[in-house]
């Protein structure tokens, strides 16, 4: 995509966004605006995934660990109660720097918990070196082993999370408190606040998309695309081919790992389903149906179809359409459906309105 | 009962679980030997096998269900290849796990659809639920006598057919080298339904046999493929045999988890295994050192 | 010193040597060619130099440092770029971009660069561009510049797999049967374009099956057969080499007849 197409893009999905929201507006349904907000989020894990799968050509079925990772610290860091440890000597210091701070719980008393900000840097230090430890020999496996071996990830992580009482076992934590961001802007689910976070997070999947497509348009996005095209070819080339898999890898899992701190405040919890294989496989069914080296595509159709899912669109069906989405999109269309779409409308296109007239004197 | 005892009881507990994952194995194993596909949905053959089968059972008696829930879930198979897979051939592996994931998903939520969520099972076979035979200071239901003897007649009769039988003995040059098969005459396509057949005919088995013990429900097949597939690359992916001894290991581990670890943690120990068989032996114990060569069982 | 040594290089595959006890140096700025029948252990020899497999034994020094054992990239870093007996481009992309990725090894900006389109990052880029255009230009090609890679002809691909290998400004430049598939004239072509390499300064070691372009472009000729050395010298040399002729016209094995 060219610079001016991507300006066109944004400009056009913003637009809709903001349609979006003033519709909900009109219509009397903000409360939707929830839902729509927390499949942004989720489709900013689709962005990263999109990098790993569609541009590197490496498969991740466990990309909603890394999300659950991120929720689950900056959710236990911020609910963890230290008051207990009042006494002890760094405590005070910790508290005068903004990294321990004392708040109110939901019963009104006050607790000690670690700021928002600081557990939203141990969530992303947490997820780089699990998401390093992991990629470095997963990312060596060929295809269907790196599947597998990222399937098995995200099982582990899903099962310690059930088994683990810090983690809330199958309750998950609630009474996250809000995330105060720069400028009085505060990731919460309160109502009065329900448009601004709905624009944090579309800004922030916009500015994901601005990035990300620079880094596909250059010289590091053609490393990894010449990766998945051959990898042999891109080692001769002097590309470290194991080095940029494992830096994209990371990447992707820290973007979802955002995603998770942010819906986690933006919701007030989190619970084990996160890292469940279900969602991962609906991330993986997502990128694919929004065409996997396509972040746009990705982007707008992962938000719809989480939109429609969490909006009980499909009923009992929801499990089954991800698995339809996977097999149908794959099978017949793998680099997502846009392009054969777009062939589609150029063709009815044509036919509706007739070819091109030749010019005067034409044979 | 003393420590030896419950030693011994968690270990059967462990073999029977495990005869189960080597049954998927093998399955995940004929599959790829035939057609390069990691089949994902193997797991789904077991679970549909119980409840096809606890159906039928209201109507007839226990054999002929038995007996009728793995010939259509071997049908369902054969269907699967030919209307589905066959036309995928050009696939990327990436994009064959993707699909049959995508597979096992359906088939999981069609099963929902058509049963319900409620957990159910076959009657056993011979004696009920109390019935226990004392073998060696251990108590084991008679059943777990019937997995174990089903399974192991099971794989005998399969090793048999694919060595001694001409269609058997087609099926491995398939497998070994399937461009120099179709040259020799042999019909590479039926080849590769036929291990679909095979596969869905044993996880059916398998699922029938299994399900007083564990009970059948519509979401057992995911975890079954997991455990079975790290069953089958323990042993080698391409060995079927192997694949026998990959799933009592895998079987055996999680006893000695379960016995040891608190509740939740109980399927970790399969998963563990994986991820450790993937990262240091991906080859796993039996297969070959370099890679893709298939190994004839 | 020579700028690639290769000791007694030693590489089986389960029973078969593919490549025994090999011994032999390229000079500065020499084209050296291998030339030998078919099995006779050439392209291992140049996966072995560039990495992608290890020797049994031996070793391989290039450009005075000791190479044995290092990955693909890190070679390819130290300036030997390759191309493959099947052209290896990068189907998806266009020629052009091809040979943009030559340009890697040669340029740094990372992923944070990169993303944040800094000011280096797109003067980078635009200096991307223009060398890999300057290169396919080199090469005869910069009309298919905007080509996908999937839809050129085999010897354009050829032609854009040099150029992406140029690129990466190499010392040493591999060539693996460059010249199969071509005709006379196309052949005649890419002789003129290895001379005008070499005479630019880079070293060029080729494995070719046509024995006459060979004796007319290189400085030294190695001569394999069943994974060993069989001669090596200038082309004058080996052409009269007695053991060379038996092997090539298939006559008996003759001792006598000492070489001019």
């Amino acid at each position: 995509m060219s610079k001016y197409t991507q300006l066109w893009a944004g400009g056009l999905l913003a637009a809709i966004l903001v349609a979006a929201q003033l519709l909900l507006r009109v219509t009397g349904k903000d409360y939707c605006l929830t839902q729509l907000t927390m499949s942004v989020y989720y489709a900013i894990v689709v962005l990263g995934l999109c990098l790993v799968m569609g541009y590197a050509g490496q498969v991740s079925l466990g990309h909603g660990a890394f999300f659950a990772i991120g929720g689950y610290t900056s959710a236990i860091l911020t609910t963890a109660d230290f008051s207990r440890f009042q006494s002890l000597a760094g405590v005070g210091w910790l508290k005068s720097i903004h990294i321990l701070e004392v708040r109110q719980n939901l019963f009104g008393s006050p607790v000690t918990t670690v700021s928002p900000w600081a557990a939203f840097l141990a969530a992303m230090v947490v997820t780089l070196v699990i998401a390093a430890v992991i990629g470095y020999p997963a990312l060596r496996l060929k295809g269907h082993y790196l599947a597998m071996a990222t399937l098995g990830f995200g099982l582990i992580v899903n099962k310690l999370i059930l088994g683990s009482s810090i983690a809330g076992a199958a309750d998950g934590i609630s009474d996250v408190p809000p995330f105060a961001l720069l400028g009085g802007l505060m990731v919460s689910g309160k109502s009065p606040v329900r448009v601004q976070n709905y624009y944090i997070a579309c800004g922030l999947l916009l500015l994901l998309l601005v990035l990300l497509g620079n880094l596909v348009r250059s010289r590091m996005g053609r490393a990894l695309r010449a990766i998945h095209d051959r990898e042999t070819a891109a080692n001769a080339m002097g590309i470290n081919t194991s080095a940029v898999k494992l830096k994209v890898f990371v990447l992707s899992a820290l973007l979802a790992a955002l995603a998770g701190v942010l819906f986690t405040h933006y919701t007030g919890g989190i619970g084990p389903s996160e890292a469940g294989p279900l969602k991962s496989v609906r991330y993986v069914a997502l990128a694919a149906a929004g065409g996997m080296a396509n972040l746009w595509g990705a982007a707008v159709v992962s938000t719809l179809i989480n939109y429609l899912s969490l909006r009980d669109w499909f009923g009992s069906f929801d499990q089954a359409v991800f698995g339809v989405i996977l097999i149908l999109i794959i099978a017949l269309a793998p680099d997502g459906p846009l392009p054969p779409l777009a062939l589609w409308v150029r063709r009815a296109a044509r036919r509706v309105f007739g070819q091109r007239r030749p010019r005067h004197g034409a044979a | 009962m003393d420590s030896g005892d419950l030693a011994l009881q968690y270990f059967l507990s462990g073999i029977t679980k495990g005869s189960i994952y080597a049954v998927v194995a093998i399955g995940f194993n004929l599959i790829y030997s035939a057609t390069g596909i990691l089949n994902f949905a193997q797991g789904e053959f077991v679970m549909l096998g119980g409840m096809l089968a606890v159906t039928l059972a209201q109507f007839v008696p226990l054999p002929v269900a038995v007996a009728g829930a793995v010939v259509v879930v071997a049908c369902l198979g054969c269907l699967l290849e030919v209307s589905l897979f066959r036309k995928l051939r050009r696939h990327s592996v990436m994009h064959m796990v993707i699909i049959t994931i995508g597979l096992s998903i359906v088939i999981q939520e069609a099963a929902l659809h058509l049963w319900d969520e409620k957990v159910r099972s076959l009657p056993y076979f011979t004696g009920n639920e109390v019935t226990s035979l004392r073998i060696l200071g251990a108590a084991i239901s008679p059943q777990v006598l019937w997995v174990l003897g089903t399974v192991a007649i099971g794989v005998a009769l399969l090793h048999g057919f694919l060595k001694f039988t001409l269609v058997g003995r087609a099926m491995r040059a398939c497998s070994s080298n399937a461009e120099a098969a179709m040259l020799a005459g042999i019909n590479t396509s039926n080849m590769r339904t036929l291990s679909f057949g095979l596969s869905a005919a044993l996880g059916a088995l398998a699922g029938c046999v299994i399900s007083p013990i564990t009970l059948t429900h519509y979401e057992m097949g995911a975890p079954l493929a997991i455990k079975g597939f790290a069953a089958a690359i323990l042993g080698g992916l391409g060995n079927p045999m192997a694949a026998v001894l990959g799933g009592l290991l895998v079987g055996v581990a999680e006893a000695a988890a379960v016995s040891r670890l608190p509740a939740a943690y109980n399927d970790v120990a399969a998963f563990a295994i994986l991820l450790a068989v993937l990262f240091v032996r991906p080859h796993g114990l039996l297969g070959a050192a370099s890679g893709d060569s298939v190994r004839e069982c | 010193m020579a700028l690639l040594e290769v000791t007694r290089v030693r590489r089986s595959f389960g029973g078969v040597v593919a490549v025994e006890n090999v011994t032999f140096a390229v000079q500065t700025g020499h084209i050296k060619s291998v030339i030998g029948p078919n099995g006779a252990g050439k392209t291992t020899l140049f996966n072995i130099i560039s990495g992608m497999l290890k020797p049994d034994s031996g070793h391989i020094t290039f450009d005075r440092q000791a190479i044995t054992g290092w990955p693909p990239h890190r070679i390819a870093g130290a300036g030997v770029s390759r191309t493959f007996q099947n052209p290896s481009l990068f189907l998806k992309m266009s020629a052009l971009e091809n040979v943009m990725v030559g340009r890697h090894r040669r340029t740094r900006s990372g992923l944070a660069g990169c993303s944040l389109r800094l000011p280096s990052q797109c003067q980078e880029e635009r200096a991307i561009r223009a060398a890999a255009l300057a290169q396919l230009e080199y090469v005869g090609l910069a009309s298919l510049a905007n080509l996908p890679a999937g839809a050129l002809a085999f010897g354009q691909r050829r032609m854009v797999e040099l150029a992406r290998a140029l690129a990466t400004e190499p010392v040493l430049l591999l060539l693996d049967e460059p010249a199969s598939g071509l005709n006379t004239r196309e052949k005649e072509d890419l002789g003129g374009l290895i001379v005008k390499i070499r005479d630019q300064g880079v070293t060029v070691l080729l494995v070719e099956h046509d024995v006459s372009m060979v004796m007319d472009i290189s400085n030294e000729i190695l001569v394999m057969h069943n994974g060993a050395v069989l001669a090596e010298g200038p082309p004058v040399v080996v052409q009269n080499n007695p053991r060379v002729i038996a092997v090539y016209l298939g006559g008996e094995f003759q001792h006598a007849a000492p070489s001019q």
